[in-house]
This record gives structure tokens, C-alpha cells and sequence, in this order.
């Protein structure tokens, strides 16, 4: 089950370190580091049901 | 000779040269149980398969042996599992090159190693490599052993089929030969004639699917190297040769080296010996002495047809499905088909089993094929992205996979053929909760060691009762068919592999060597009910 309730302990922190990591990127470095990032992410969640949720709201976010 | 039939091809072993048959003369065409259309690796196990049943079966081939070139190469070991049941693999396995470890490159990196070495307790290896007209040759040889021992098998070379009319108890034929045209019948007609299939185009069916806009070369090449005996598969490789490039090694000296290409290219152009050597000079560097043996250019395509059975006339191998040839899933998904339709056929031409028998040849082998081209279509998908972002994330994986092995998981050069399970078959019976899983009914049984030999040689030409750690009769028989007992002590792999939780079990299998049903205790009304279930009866 993907969780939507906020959950992030520190969500400024962590908002703010992801932009930080982008820092001195080319368009093309940053959203290549994106594609790592969701795939480490991904790995983490591990669970295939909660990825296909995970997805599904990403492509739409009205779709909850 | 008054006939030409033009070859199409070069061959590299005449196997089947041209002899007048009796049917030419005959005033009204003769009839035959079963004929095969095709003299590929598909078209000569199935004639091999049902001869060895007792079937009476007539080969048409419009060439008279082996094409030249090596095109299928990587054989799996159930396809040597099948073939070993049919007489075939001992030479194969003495020819063929044995591996077991693949590297993965990406640029010049090596990203990893993945070793493909199977559990211990196989009789056959994961793969062997070999050469496509060695494996038709092989066969050939073990269908020359089963005619000496009475195998009603008779191979047509030079017979071209030039038209094919449907009829409810019979296919009509015409073919033509060096000594003109003449009609033959067929109770049943087995089309395994190859992905361009003349016999589905003359009975005017689809063909559906998918092609990759991509074009791979294949080099063989000849020489004398040390590199090791491995898969090895490169991502954008350093040396510039093509998008992807894989080595492979075979027999003779003989490496498989294949280019991705991309999809506007000068075909005739790339095909110039000049210019394949340098991409291979690219790739081997320069001081590699070598000679090219093979060459070709080829698209990928995943296709099946809706349904393999119309009426009377199967498709299998080619003829029916097409996938892309990373994952080697070509010939040995058509030698999975022969495996599961030779013996329903057997029935229903014994009459023991009804056609309807045949439909579960359908429904199996399309399930089979389906997996496969969900496989292929990944692996292309992978190794060929369609879009900048499929890209992006494709070089993402591979910039993860050199040092976290999750990355590796989704690395996808191919995903090697694994035996299909037939969930879901109408012929499956009860199954037993405690049991391993990958023994549920429909599974192909894996082997494992005995005493003396191996589990899967102990199998029956027909269907076994299987008892383990419990007496099962030496022999049943029921709805008109023999039932095999074979009783064996549980041993540790027995034990993984069909025993799990259970302490003891009975299995009832197929001809073709899957799982029926299985049960913790001997019920012969329960095994009963399962066998006439597994042949249709039900």
C-alpha cells in the first residue's frame, strides 16, 4: 500500500538537499541523477504493487 | 530431370536426397496419418517424436538437408532434455561448446560477471552452443536410427508443396518434385516451415506483431583465440563496432559476433566483407588473425499467429511464433512445441484421445509463446530504447549495475530460455499445497540423481506414476492408456525439488515429461479422474 499521509521526517531538509544535489548539473547530468535516483528509490520500495501505485499517481495526481 | 525446385538455400549436409516415391504414380492420392511440412530442427523432431510413437509420418522438404550458416546456436538444456528423450543429445552435448559465464560490459567497463552454472543434480548444462546444421544433423541421424528399429518415418527431399486444400478428414496436398507435381493427403499436417511459412499464407492467416526498428549483423567468424569460452555483451562498446555487440563461442573455432547497427542503414553496403572486417578489427584489435565463415543482416520481429491449430494442420516453431533472438527462444521454444504435441497427436491418431485433445496443444504453446515474446520484447526494449527517456533510464541502470547489484536484476542483455509452465491448462489436475512450487502441475519436472542414472531418463515414453518414499504399481492402465509405475526412495534433491513439506508424494506425468497432478498419498480412482483429465477426456 503506498503511503500518501505525509511521511517525510524532515521535509524541508529533505526537499532542500534534493535541489542542492542537482547543483552545477546540465539539464541532461540532472535528469540522467534522476533516473539513478528513481531507481535506487525503487529498489528500496522494492514492492511491485506499491511501485505500479507509485507510478500510476505520478502520471496522474488527481487519480488518488 | 524435368522439374527444377530452385534451392533457396546453400546446404551444408545433404541429408535426404531426392528419391521417387510410389505416391507419384499412384492413380488416387495416397492418404497418411501425419505429415510434416518443413525439414528444419522443428519439422525433423516432430517426424523423429511421432515415428518414435509409432505414428506413421511423412517429411516434405523442399531442400534435401541442413542449410549452411549457423543461425540457432544457443541450445538450452531442456531442449537437450527433449532431445535426449528422443535419441538425439549425446552426440550434441560431445559437439557443442558448454558455458556457463556471461560478462556485461558498458563502454569499455566490465559492469559484471553472472554465472548461469544450474544447481548441481542436472544430467545436461544450462546451454551448449552449437551450430544450427549440426543440430538438424543430429537429428537426422537419431530419425536414420529409429527407421532401423521400425520408426515409420519417411523423409521427402526435393518435395515443394505448391498448394494445400483443407478438407473435414483430410489436407489435400499438391507438391512438386524433380519428376513433376503429384497429390498426396494428410490426416493431419504439421506446418514447420519457417517464419516466412508458405503454408500459413496459402491458408491465407495472419502472421500479427511487432517489428524493432533496429538491424543486427551477425559475423562468424573463424579463429584461433584465446579468449575464454563465455557469453560476453557490450553496451555502446568502446570500440564504435555498433550501438551493442556480443561474443559468443562455438564449435570449430568458430565465434559468434553479432553488431547492432541501427535501423537506416545501406544493407547491401554493410554486408561488404571490407566493411564487416572493420568492425571486427574495431572490436578484436588488430593484431587477431581470422576469416569470415557466416554473415548476415537481420531485423528484429516478435509475431505469433492468434491460434497453431486450424483443424487439421498444427503450426509450430517459426511457422507459428517469432521473437528476437537475444534470450534463444527461436528454437528451442519450437522444440518445446514438438515436445508437447507429438504425444497428443499419437492419442488422437490411436484414437485413445479425443481431437479436442489438440486444443490444449493450442492453448499451451500460444501461453508459451506469449512468454516469449513478453521476454524478447523486454530484452529488445532494453538493448534497443525507443525513446530518449527509455534511454536515460537504460544508462542509469547501466551506470548503477558496475557497483550495486540490484542495478544487475534489471540489466536485461537477454533473458536465457527457461522451460514454460503450463499454469492454467485445462489438462492440469489437483495439485498439493505443501509441495515446491516449481513441480505444480503444468511444470516441466526437473531433474535430479538417482542411484543409477538420472530421474528424467527413468521417465516413460508414456505417462508415469511417479511414487516418492511410497510404492506405486509397476503398471496401471485406464481410459486406454499404459501407465508407467516408477517407486523411489527420497533422496535430497527428490526431496527439494517434488517433496517440500511433504513426506511423501505421487506424481502423476505427462509424456511430455510435465506435471499432471500430484497427491501426498495413492488414490487410483484420484489418478484416474487425473489422467483421463490429461488427455482431453474430461
Amino acid at each position: 500500500m503506498l503511503i500518501t499521509t505525509p511521511n517525510l521526517t524532515r521535509p524541508d531538509e529533505s526537499y532542500a538537499r534534493l535541489i542542492a544535489t542537482h547543483e552545477g548539473l546540465s539539464e541532461a547530468e540532472s535528469h540522467a541523477l534522476n533516473a539513478r535516483l528513481i531507481l535506487i528509490l525503487m529498489n528500496h520500495i522494492g514492492d511491485e504493487a506499491v511501485l505500479a501505485e507509485a507510478m500510476l499517481l505520478a502520471r496522474d495526481p488527481s487519480a488518488v | 530431370m524435368k522439374h527444377d525446385i530452385p534451392e533457396r538455400y546453400t546446404l551444408a549436409f545433404r541429408l535426404y536426397p531426392y528419391a521417387k516415391s510410389p505416391d507419384q504414380d499412384a492413380t488416387t492420392p495416397v492418404r497418411h496419418k501425419a505429415v510434416v511440412v518443413g525439414g528444419g530442427p522443428i519439422g525433423l523432431a516432430t517426424a523423429l517424436d511421432l515415428g518414435r510413437r509409432g505414428v506413421p509420418v511423412v517429411l516434405l522438404d523442399d531442400h534435401e538437408g541442413a542449410g549452411l550458416g549457423s543461425r540457432a546456436l544457443c541450445f538450452a538444456k531442456r531442449t537437450l532434455e527433449i532431445c535426449d528423450r528422443l535419441g538425439a543429445a549425446k552426440p550434441m552435448l560431445a559437439k557443442g561448446v558448454q558455458w556457463n559465464l556471461g560478462k556485461v560490459f558498458h563502454d569499455d567497463r566490465l559492469l559484471y560477471e553472472f554465472n548461469l552454472l544450474p544447481e548441481g543434480g542436472h544430467a545436461f548444462p544450462a546451454f551448449i552452443n552449437l551450430q544450427q546444421p549440426w543440430f538438424e544433423k543430429f537429428l537426422h541421424d537419431a530419425i536414420v536410427a529409429a527407421q532401423a528399429e521400425g520408426a515409420p518415418i519417411e523423409l521427402r527431399g526435393k518435395n515443394r508443396v505448391d498448394a494445400v486444400t483443407p478438407a473435414a478428414d483430410h489436407v489435400a496436398l499438391d507438391v512438386m518434385t524433380p519428376d513433376g507435381p503429384y497429390k498426396v493427403e494428410a490426416e493431419w499436417l504439421i506446418a514447420c516451415d519457417g517464419a516466412r511459412s508458405p503454408l500459413r499464407n496459402m491458408l491465407g492467416l495472419g502472421f500479427d506483431g511487432r517489428v524493432f526498428e533496429d538491424n543486427f549483423l551477425i559475423a562468424d567468424v573463424k579463429m584461433k583465440a584465446d579468449f575464454p569460452t563465455e557469453r560476453w555483451f557490450w553496451f555502446e562498446p568502446h570500440f564504435k563496432s555498433g550501438d551493442s555487440a556480443l561474443l559468443h563461442k562455438q564449435p570449430d573455432d568458430i565465434w559468434r559476433i553479432d553488431f547492432q547497427l541501427g535501423w537506416n542503414i545501406d544493407r547491401a553496403k554493410e554486408l561488404e566483407p571490407a566493411r564487416i572486417r572493420a568492425r571486427v578489427d574495431a572490436m578484436l584489435g588488430p593484431d587477431v588473425d581470422y576469416e569470415l565463415d557466416w554473415c548476415s543482416i537481420y531485423t528484429f520481429q516478435c509475431r505469433r499467429m492468434e491460434r497453431f491449430r486450424h483443424g487439421r494442420v498444427l503450426f509450430a516453431g517459426d511457422s507459428a511464433h517469432l521473437v528476437s533472438p537475444f534470450g534463444a527462444r527461436g528454437a528451442n521454444s519450437g522444440v518445446q512445441d514438438v515436445d508437447n504435441l507429438a504425444w497428443k497427436l499419437a492419442l488422437v491418431v490411436e484414437g485413445v484421445a479425443p481431437e479436442r485433445l489438440l486444443d490444449s496443444y493450442d492453448a499451451e504453446r500460444v501461453h508459451g509463446a506469449e512468454e516469449n515474446i513478453l521476454n524478447s520484447t523486454r530484452a529488445t526494449d532494453f538493448i534497443t530504447p525507443k525513446t530518449p527517456v527509455s534511454k536515460m533510464f537504460r544508462n542509469a541502470v547501466l551506470a548503477l549495475a558496475g557497483s550495486l547489484p540490484f542495478a544487475r536484476t534489471v540489466v536485461n542483455s537477454g533473458r536465457l530460455s527457461m522451460p514454460c509452465t503450463y499454469d492454467g491448462s485445462v489438462l492440469n489436475g489437483a495439485d498439493h499445497p505443501a509441495m515446491p512450487a516449481r513441480t505444480r502441475p503444468g511444470s516441466p519436472c526437473p531433474d535430479a540423481p538417482l542411484d543409477r542414472g538420472w530421474l528424467l531418463s527413468r521417465l516413460g515414453r508414456g505417462f508415469t506414476l511417479m511414487g516418492i518414499g511410497l510404492e506405486v504399481p509397476k503398471a496401471m492402465a485406464g481410459h486406454g492408456v499404459a501407465l508407467e509405475g516408477l517407486s523411489l526412495a527420497p533422496t535430497p534433491e527428490l526431496g527439494a525439488r517434488y517433496l517440500g513439506g511433504a513426506e511423501r508424494a505421487v506424481y502423476l506425468i505427462r509424456p511430455d515429461q510435465h506435471v499432471a497432478a500430484r497427491w501426498d498419498h495413492l488414490d487410483e480412482a484420484a489418478v484416474a479422474a487425473a489422467l483421463a483429465r490429461a488427455i482431453g477426456k474430461e
